[in-house]
C-alpha cells in the first residue's frame, strides 16, 4: 500500500492545483536556462554558419562581432594566393531598422560573396537561395516577412526569395542575407538618421571595403602555418573560428549570460523554498496520521518514504507542467529560448534534488511528532 | 479468572518533575489482566490513568517496576526491554476516544495498515482484514471512506485495526466517550466478544459509569494509586 499515492488521490484537486502553480515557477526556471542557452547559441550562430576556418579582420581588432572592423575587399584575392588556402570570401554585416507597415523592423544584413556563395548553407523553410546578384534577400522567419514580399532597404527594393530558421545575430535580431554588392549599396545609401536609429553611429565603410575576409583551408593544410602566414601581413589580424566564438562568449554576451545564470540560480533557490514550504505544510496537515502510525509501531522509514514520495510526486508533476508550458509558451518569446534534451535532463535532476532537499525539514518535523499526540483527544 | 495473565504490571512508579513541583503519577501500581478479561480503569482527570495506559502500551517507561506482556518481560525499571515499536506493532492493539482513522484510506485499507506496518501484504492480509470487518458487522462498508461512516462504524473499524495482528493486549482510551448510550453498549459488547472469543485482554480507560457492568474487573486510580473500584461486584 502506497500511503503517499493514496493521500494524493484522496485530495487530487488540491494536489494538482499546487503542482500547477509550482510548474509555472519551474517553467520560469526552465525559461531562464533556455534564454541563457539561446543567447549563447544565437551569439555563435552566425560565426558557425559562415563555416570558415580563419577570419581576417582589421589590424588590432577582434573581428566584426566584437567591434568595428574594416578591411579592403582586395584582401580576398591576396588570401586566395596563400598556400594552403582553399577559398576566401568577403564578409560584412550591418544592423538596420527599416519601417514596414508602420512598424520598425530591426534586422542584421549579412553580405554573401556572390556568385560563389548563394546561401546554400542556410537552413531554408521556404523559397530558395539567392538566384540573382542584385535585389534579392533571404531572411529569418522571425522577421515576419513573407515570401515574395518586397522590402525597402536604402533606396532600392529587395524581394524576399527565401525564408530560413535559426538565422539570428548575436543580439537576437533576425538576419537577412543578400549579396555583398547589395549590402555595400545599402550601406552607402543608408541615411545617417537611420544609422543612428540602428545604434551604429560609425560612418559607412568606404566603397571597396568589407568587415572581414573568411578563409577556408585546403584539405590537409597546416592551419597553424597558414594562420602564421596570414598574420604576417601588417594591416590585418587573424583569428580562428574558435577565437571568434570565444570573443563573443567571453566578451559580448558574457555579462548578460552571467546575469541570467545568477537569476536562474536564484529562481531555483526560490523554487526549493516554495516546494519545502508546501511539503512541510502537507506533512503538518498529517500530524495525527503520522502520530498514529508511530504509536502503532510503524518503522520510521514508512513515514519518511511517505513524505519523500509525496515530495517527488509533487515536483515531478510540477516539472511535467513546466515542460508542457515551455512547449506551448516559449516559441512565442521574442528571443529564442532553447530547451533541448540536455536542459530537460538537467531540469529533471534539479527538480528531483529540490524534492529531496525540500523533504528534509518535513521529515525532521515528522520524526519529532510524539506518538502520544494521538491520545490528546 | 484462572486464565494466564496477558499483562502483568508490578510495582510501577512514575514521577514527573523534580523537587517541590514533582508529581507522582504512578505510586506502586500493580495490575494483572488475564487473557479473555475486560478490565476498566476509572478515575478523575490527573489520577494517573493515562500514565498507566501509556506505560502498559510501552509509549513511555516507568521510573521503577516491571511489566510482563504475554509471559515476556517488556519493562524492567526505567528500561523497555527490546524494540518498543516492534512490541507495539506485533502485540498491542490501541483504540482511542476518536476513531483516528486515516482519512485518505477506505475502511478496509485502514485495517490493512496494521498488516502493512508488520510487512504482511497480499491476499492473506486482505482476507484477514475482510474477515475482521465482517466479524465487526462492517462487511458492506469495507470500501467506504471514513467520512462516509457513522461515528460508531468508524470506531468499529478502529477496533478491527487494533485486532489485526491478533494481539494479546488491547488498550482502549475512552473508546465510548464520543458515542451515545446505545452505541457505547455496542462497543463494550464488542470488547467482551473480542476478549472471550479471541483471547485478548482488554484494558479500557473510561469515565463512563453507564458501561461498568460490561467489565470483568474495575480498577480505580486516585492520586497515582490503583485500587479496586468501590462499587465493584
Amino acid at each position: 500500500m502506497n500511503l503517499a499515492w493514496r493521500d494524493v488521490r484522496h485530495q487530487w484537486r488540491r494536489f494538482v492545483a499546487t503542482a500547477f502553480g509550482l510548474g509555472l515557477l519551474f517553467a520560469v526556471v526552465l525559461a531562464m536556462g533556455g534564454i541563457y542557452r539561446g543567447m549563447v547559441e544565437d551569439a555563435v550562430l552566425l560565426v558557425d554558419r559562415m563555416e570558415a576556418d580563419v577570419w581576417i579582420v582589421q589590424r588590432g581588432t577582434r573581428g566584426p562581432f566584437a567591434e568595428r572592423s574594416v578591411v579592403p575587399e582586395a584582401l580576398e584575392a591576396r588570401a586566395r594566393a596563400v598556400p594552403g588556402v582553399s577559398s576566401a570570401r568577403t564578409f560584412s554585416t550591418l544592423t538596420i531598422e527599416p519601417v514596414r507597415s508602420g512598424r520598425v523592423l530591426r534586422m542584421s544584413l549579412v553580405g554573401l560573396a556572390w556568385p560563389e556563395d548563394r546561401g546554400a548553407s542556410l537552413p531554408l523553410v521556404a523559397g530558395r537561395t539567392l538566384g540573382r546578384g542584385r535585389g534579392e534577400i533571404v531572411v529569418d522567419r522571425s522577421l515576419g516577412l513573407e515570401l515574395g514580399e518586397r522590402v525597402d532597404l536604402g533606396d532600392e527594393r529587395y524581394a524576399v526569395v527565401g525564408i530560413g530558421r535559426g538565422l539570428l545575430s548575436s543580439g537576437g535580431d533576425g538576419l537577412a542575407f543578400l549579396t555583398q554588392q547589395d549590402l555595400g549599396r545599402v550601406e552607402r545609401w543608408l541615411a545617417p538618421e537611420a544609422q543612428r536609429a540602428a545604434g551604429d553611429a560609425a560612418p559607412p565603410r568606404r566603397a571597396g571595403t568589407v568587415s572581414a575576409v573568411l578563409v577556408t583551408l585546403a584539405p590537409g593544410a597546416d592551419r597553424a602555418a597558414v594562420t602564421r602566414s596570414l598574420a604576417g601581413w601588417s594591416d590585418v589580424s587573424v583569428h580562428t573560428t574558435a577565437d571568434e566564438r570565444s570573443f563573443l562568449l567571453d566578451g559580448v554576451v558574457d555579462k548578460a549570460r552571467r546575469q541570467i545564470g545568477l537569476f536562474r540560480a536564484l529562481l531555483a533557490a526560490v523554487s526549493a523554498i516554495v516546494v519545502s514550504l508546501v511539503v512541510f505544510n502537507m506533512t503538518v496537515a498529517k500530524t495525527r496520521e503520522i502520530a498514529l502510525l508511530k504509536l502503532m509501531g510503524a518503522r520510521l522509514h514508512l513515514v519518511v518514504r511517505m513524505i519523500l514520495e509525496q515530495a517527488l510526486l509533487l515536483t515531478l508533476l510540477a516539472y511535467a507542467v513546466a515542460v508542457a508550458a515551455s512547449q506551448v509558451a516559449f516559441p512565442h518569446f521574442p528571443r529564442r529560448v532553447v530547451v533541448g534534451p540536455e536542459e530537460l535532463a538537467t531540469g529533471l535532476a534539479l527538480a528531483v534534488a529540490i524534492a529531496v532537499v525540500a523533504s528534509l525539514a518535513a521529515i525532521r518535523r515528522a520524526l519529532a511528532i510524539p506518538s502520544t499526540t494521538i491520545l490528546a483527544g | 479468572m484462572s486464565a494466564r495473565p496477558a499483562i502483568e504490571a508490578t510495582g510501577l512508579y512514575k514521577i514527573y518533575g523534580q523537587g517541590e513541583t514533582a508529581v507522582t503519577a504512578l505510586r506502586d501500581v500493580s495490575l494483572t489482566v488475564a487473557t479473555g478479561e475486560v478490565a476498566a480503569l476509572l478515575g478523575p482527570s490527573g489520577s494517573g490513568k493515562s500514565t498507566l495506559l501509556t506505560t502498559l502500551g510501552l509509549l513511555q517507561s516507568p521510573d521503577r517496576g516491571t511489566v510482563d506482556l504475554a509471559g515476556r518481560r517488556v519493562v524492567t525499571g526505567a528500561t523497555i526491554d527490546g524494540d518498543a515499536a516492534r512490541i507495539r506493532r506485533e502485540r498491542i492493539g490501541f483504540v482511542f476516544q476518536r476513531a483516528n482513522l486515516i482519512p485518505f484510506l477506505s475502511a478496509i485499507d485502514n485495517v490493512l495498515v496494521a498488516f502493512e506496518i508488520n510487512d504482511r501484504r497480499g491476499r492473506e492480509a486482505k482476507d484477514r482484514a475482510r474477515e475482521l470487518l465482517d466479524y465487526l458487522g462492517l462487511a458492506d462498508r469495507a470500501h467506504h471512506m471514513p467520512d462516509e461512516l457513522s461515528g460508531g462504524q468508524q470506531q468499529r473499524v478502529a477496533i478491527a485495526r487494533a485486532l489485526a495482528m491478533a494481539p494479546p493486549l488491547v488498550l482502549a482510551d475512552e473508546p465510548t466517550a464520543a458515542l451515545d448510550g446505545a452505541r457505547s453498549r455496542d462497543v463494550m459488547q464488542l470488547f467482551r466478544r473480542i476478549a472471550h472469543e479471541r483471547g485478548a485482554a482488554v484494558v479500557v480507560v473510561t469515565h463512563d459509569h453507564r458501561i461498568l457492568d460490561a467489565f470483568d474487573a474495575v480498577h480505580e486510580m486516585e492520586d497515582g494509586e490503583l485500587r479496586p473500584h468501590a462499587g465493584a461486584a
